[in-house]
């Protein structure tokens, strides 16, 4: 949100629209985002599917589909990425900022050995010969304790695990020591086991490189005990934004509450039924008037015809509702 | 117990897997089901927990006689469907319905919900009419939470909760008597989940219905089952009540998948949880000799290399496969 801090940011996106045009009109997948993340910090993206999360990152990494355009701006380091031509993206793209999908089978290329795949990455942007890009490689492996690995990098994609390939995506995407990691729902297509190793992984590999990462995930669970600032998106519109603490503990807006109770809890005595948000996500190509959420708000009153405020307390927290005034 | 409704007895499934060049195949056996046994009662709910290739789906592919075992029993009302003839099985699966983990992917896409849902009723009943169709498919719309004006659209005009709880009124619609729902929630957004999950609670306890769930999620399979078994390599580890399994686990992989699952807070979670599970599930075409877990196990000792440990019933009626359950205590400590 709107910071006033002494640093400037290492990614600071304003204004951002994202919009697709359809033979049924135009859809609007995010709506005037606004959000920053410093160096070394983590920050989350949360929301249901269809929130815009994903369609945010792709508008900042210059990777929307044809039919998508973005406004707005989003200055990396200070230099709008937006505004940039796909050479000059290029540059950043993979170096600086580095990006791991949700689905690792999909992402790497079945036909290419995993050493192919890595050393083109490191040879292209740092310019090492192949000898030490290989070396680099398998000591990047090794960090994100793939054992064996001289052995395994000679192997294809399919020969591995889907947990081994999301480490070896972890791996390609930290290659570069990028400034900026993003990435997108990397455990969700994972066991609760491997998701435990990954997220420890990247904690751990965030404090080494002082790497920044935008973590995306609609389970609020993985986010607690990643990152520092959380964002959660609704039907394309940031709806609360705050520190971990603020968003888990004191969470404003009615739909991060219904997010937070619907996590069916291990640490909690069981009770009966689980929470849930009743309703589904509103059409992005008919959005609702005024507030989105207010036909799934338990707390929905007459004034939620209009479109609620962003308000913003002094720690820095903000949530687009009229309620929980910070009063 | 005589409101047993299904008794499996010792289950296996195996499949033979060709590896190896064109000119020197080889064939090996994969054994996807390795022996597992439990009962199931009239309006109960088993949870299958494990992590993917456990075993798990093909487990429940069994159950249905969708698959032939190679080896055990699956009794359905004290009938083993494997000995069944065609026609008779095909009768008794009216009872035995089936739930699919991808709601899209389950779903006809060029059939309207209508015809999606009624299906099942022309296949038993060809000669129904055409009002008491509609009338029974309305019905069973209401009932999982669907608008009965939605029977003209196609599955892509519903989200993916909606069109679960289409696959789940296609289920409903014979009256089953038990429904297996392989990973039904595991796609879908957290909200959504829960709206899921609460709606098969609800709809178990109105039709007495009995339920087997897959998940590979502890923390899903807690809100719903009376029972949960964990597997893991084609055998059953743990067969525990609900309540004891999340308290005081007995076995230490049951353990390790608790606490596996996040925590949605951050004081929690940022003390470092150490799930005591290291490395991968090893390929089930090789499993470890003895304790299929005991590579990865952190309590492994000699034995447990050695002897494979049967599945044996401790004192309060719950089921475990380990050496050490006794001398264990792996109470999972409530924060």
């Amino acid at each position: 949100m709107n910071t006033e801090a002494t640093t400037v940011p290492l990614l600071e996106i304003k204004d951002l629209d994202v919009g697709f045009d359809t033979p049924e009109g135009e859809v609007h997948a995010v709506n005037c985002l606004n959000v920053s993340i410093n160096a070394g910090d983590a920050l989350a993206i949360v929301g249901e599917s269809g929130s815009g999360k994903t369609q945010t990152v792709m508008a900042v990494m210059g990777l929307l589909a044809e039919n998508g355009h973005a406004k707005g701006q989003a200055l990396f380091k200070g230099e709008d990425l937006l505004q940039m031509s796909t050479s000059e993206l290029n540059r950043h793209r993979g170096r600086e900022i580095a990006m791991i999908f949700q689905d690792p089978m999909t992402s790497l290329n079945p036909y290419m050995r995993i050493d192919k795949q890595m050393i083109e990455v490191v040879r292209h942007h740092q310019g090492l010969n192949k000898t030490e890009a290989r070396a680099h490689a398998v000591e990047m492996l090794r960090a994100v304790r793939i054992p064996d690995p001289e052995r395994r990098i000679r192997q294809y994609p399919h020969e591995f695990s889907g947990g081994m390939r999301q480490r070896v995506m972890v791996a390609m995407g930290l290659l570069c020591e990028p400034d900026l990691l993003i990435a997108d729902e990397p455990t969700t297509a994972l066991d609760v086991t491997v998701q435990a190793q990954i997220s420890h992984l990247m904690s751990a590999l965030r404090q080494k490189s002082n790497t920044a990462i935008i973590l995306i995930t609609h389970d609020l669970g993985v986010v607690a005990g990643l990152c520092e600032r959380v964002l959660v998106m609704y039907a394309g519109e940031a709806v609360e934004c705050g520190s971990v603490d603020q968003i888990y503990y004191d969470p404003k807006h009615p739909y991060t509450q219904g997010l937070l109770a619907s996590v069916p809890r291990m640490d909690q005595p069981e009770e009966e039924g689980l929470n849930s948000i009743p309703g589904n996500p509103p059409n992005l190509l008919a959005l609702p008037e005024g507030c989105r959420f207010r036909d799934r708000c338990p707390k929905a009153h007459e004034a939620c015809k209009e479109k609620p405020p962003m308000q913003l307390d002094e720690q820095r927290h903000a949530w687009r509702c009229f309620l929980g005034d910070s009063a | 117990m005589s409101d047993r409704v299904l008794r499996v007895q010792d289950l296996a499934v195996h499949f033979k897997v060709r590896e190896g060049g064109l000119l020197r195949p080889k064939t090996q056996v994969l054994k996807a089901v390795n022996g597992v046994s439990f009962d199931l009662n009239a309006g109960e709910t088993l949870g299958i927990v494990g992590e993917s290739g456990c075993g798990k789906s093909t487990l429940a592919r069994a159950l249905l006689a969708l698959i032939k075992p190679s080896r055990g029993r699956v009794l359905w009302m004290g009938e083993d469907l494997n000995k069944l003839e065609v026609e008779a099985l095909r009768k008794k699966r009216q009872d035995l319905q089936i739930v699919f983990q991808d709601p899209l992917a389950a779903l006809n896409p060029r059939m309207t919900v209508r015809d999606i849902i009624a299906e099942p009723l022309w296949t038993f009943f060809p000669k129904i009419a055409r009002v008491q169709v509609d009338e029974r498919v309305r019905g069973v719309m209401k009932m999982v939470g669907l608008l009965p004006n939605q029977v003209n659209r196609y599955p892509h005009e519903f989200s993916g909760g909606q069109c679960q709880r289409i696959g789940i009124a296609r289920a409903l619609v014979l009256n089953p008597k038990l429904v297996i729902c392989d990973e039904p929630v595991s796609a879908l957004d957290v909200s959504i989940q829960a709206q899921i999950i609460n709606l098969l609670k609800d709809l178990q306890k109105k039709l007495n219905l009995s339920l087997v769930f897959i998940a590979h999620d502890m923390s899903v399979v807690r809100h719903i089952s009376d029972r949960v078994m964990v597997m893991y390599l084609g055998r059953a580890m743990e067969n525990s009540c609900r309540d004891n399994l999340y308290k005081r686990p007995l076995h230490p992989y049951s353990s390790a998948l608790i606490k596996a699952v996040p925590v949605p807070d951050p004081k929690l979670a940022r003390a470092f949880v150490d799930t005591g599970l290291t490395g991968d599930m090893p390929s089930p075409l090789s499993p470890p000799d003895g304790c299929v877990f005991h590579g990865r196990c952190p309590y492994s000792v000699k034995r447990c290399q050695l002897e494979v440990p049967a599945l044996r019933r401790m004192e309060n009626g719950d089921w475990v496969a380990c050496h050490r359950a006794e001398e264990l205590d792996l109470t999972i400590i409530a924060s």
